[in-house]
């Protein structure tokens, strides 16, 4: 097997654990009972989701002439990520949404 | 004179590559707007980057940096075990972890970390109290979850920046 | 194996993307919807990704990053609309 075989099995194995994983967030997205326990949804679609299929990518253009956008793109989803959940958990704390955890007694300590 | 037009030489440097990257052209125009860039960036949001920590040892950061991708495959795993397996069995709690960490960029560094690594997000900042809320799917033990995360991320922050 | 990979992956984004649709419309309240969206756009972006190597095209990568910078401000006004029931203050 030859170099660029390789590259595109690994390829291809990045692409199927980035779509296993993007579709188990949203399956959770679905099936979890509470707002914070979907809260943990979206961040797995982004971490290994995504970035799998990045992976793929960057493996993939390794072949036709490097780029570096999926880097990019990786970093901004990487940094972002947090920021939205946390404003989401916060508001929702905000809120006092249905949760089966326990909620704590002052949400409004996070201005 | 360097000191004043280039502040932030590391961060220049970087958004002049993430311009040249983005592009992907090396002609002299895109290198001129690459290096206007990365001066005038840095110049405009030093009143918020004065207060950033110093890194003091790029090695622990390293391994922190290695640390956490594991961690995220790992958390990745099990995560989607309790997903596709029965939800009702589920014990989500909230965790208050107590902040050692007293700067405020390295604890959003933190607080990221927490939220990035899949069964837990972090939910409030708490300055007042010095702790973060963290939410947590599925924990039997909530003071071993603590010290777990203590353990595997704020030490080498702390390590890392020194506050 | 590459092709059947990336129709794999179509196909897992795809239903991925239904079941945030399913999310969106049962709610049951403003913050699941929001949620919702957030992954619905990160979604998007794999999909764009996967088109870009399926088509051998840097163009999608571009779309890719407009939705990535437009999502996450979107979600970020959302949010603070729930919170505060304003944007700006």
């Amino acid at each position: 097997m030859d170099a660029a075989t390789l590259l595109e099995w690994l390829v291809a194995l990045m692409l199927l654990v980035g779509s296993f994983f993007t579709l188990v967030g949203a399956i959770g997205l679905v099936r979890l009972p509470d707002f914070f326990m979907r809260l943990h949804a979206p961040t797995k679609a982004t971490t290994l989701g995504v970035g799998g299929m990045l992976l793929a990518s960057i493996a993939y253009s390794l072949n036709h002439g490097p780029t570096l956008h999926e880097l990019l793109i990786t970093l901004f989803l990487f940094v972002t990520a947090p920021v939205s959940a946390g404003l989401l958990a916060k508001a929702a704390l905000r809120l006092r949404m249905k949760s089966r955890a326990p909620l704590p007694e002052d949400p409004a300590s996070g201005r | 004179m360097i000191r004043r037009w280039l502040p932030f030489p590391l961060l220049s440097a970087a958004l002049a590559a993430g311009w040249l990257a983005l592009t992907g052209d090396l002609s002299a125009g895109h290198l001129l707007l690459a290096a206007t860039l990365g001066v005038a960036i840095p110049l405009v949001s030093a009143p918020f980057l004065e207060h950033l920590p110093r890194v003091r040892s790029p090695a622990a950061a390293l391994r922190l940096l290695l640390t956490v991708t594991w961690d995220i495959v790992i958390a990745n795993i099990a995560v989607s075990r309790l997903v596709l397996g029965p939800t009702g069995r589920l014990s989500p709690v909230f965790l208050r972890v107590p902040l050692e960490l007293s700067n405020t960029q390295s604890t959003a560094l933190f607080a990221s970390i927490i939220t990035m690594t899949p069964g837990t997000v972090s939910a409030v900042i708490d300055t007042e109290n010095r702790e973060l809320l963290v939410h947590a799917l599925d924990c039997e033990s909530p003071d071993a979850l603590i010290a777990d995360i203590k353990k595997r991320y704020e030490k080498p922050l702390l390590e890392i920046f020194g506050c | 194996m590459l092709n059947f990979a990336i129709n794999i992956a179509f196909c897992a984004i795809g239903l991925a993307m239904l079941l945030c649709l399913v999310r969106l419309v049962r709610g049951p309240d403003a913050a699941d919807r929001i949620l919702a969206l957030d992954t619905l756009y990160i979604n998007a972006i794999a999909l764009l990704i996967v088109l870009g190597i399926r088509m051998a095209s840097p163009v999608y990568f571009e779309a890719a990053l407009l939705i990535a910078l437009m999502g996450f401000v979107a979600t970020v006004a959302l949010a603070r609309y729930l919170e505060r029931g304003d944007v700006m203050d």
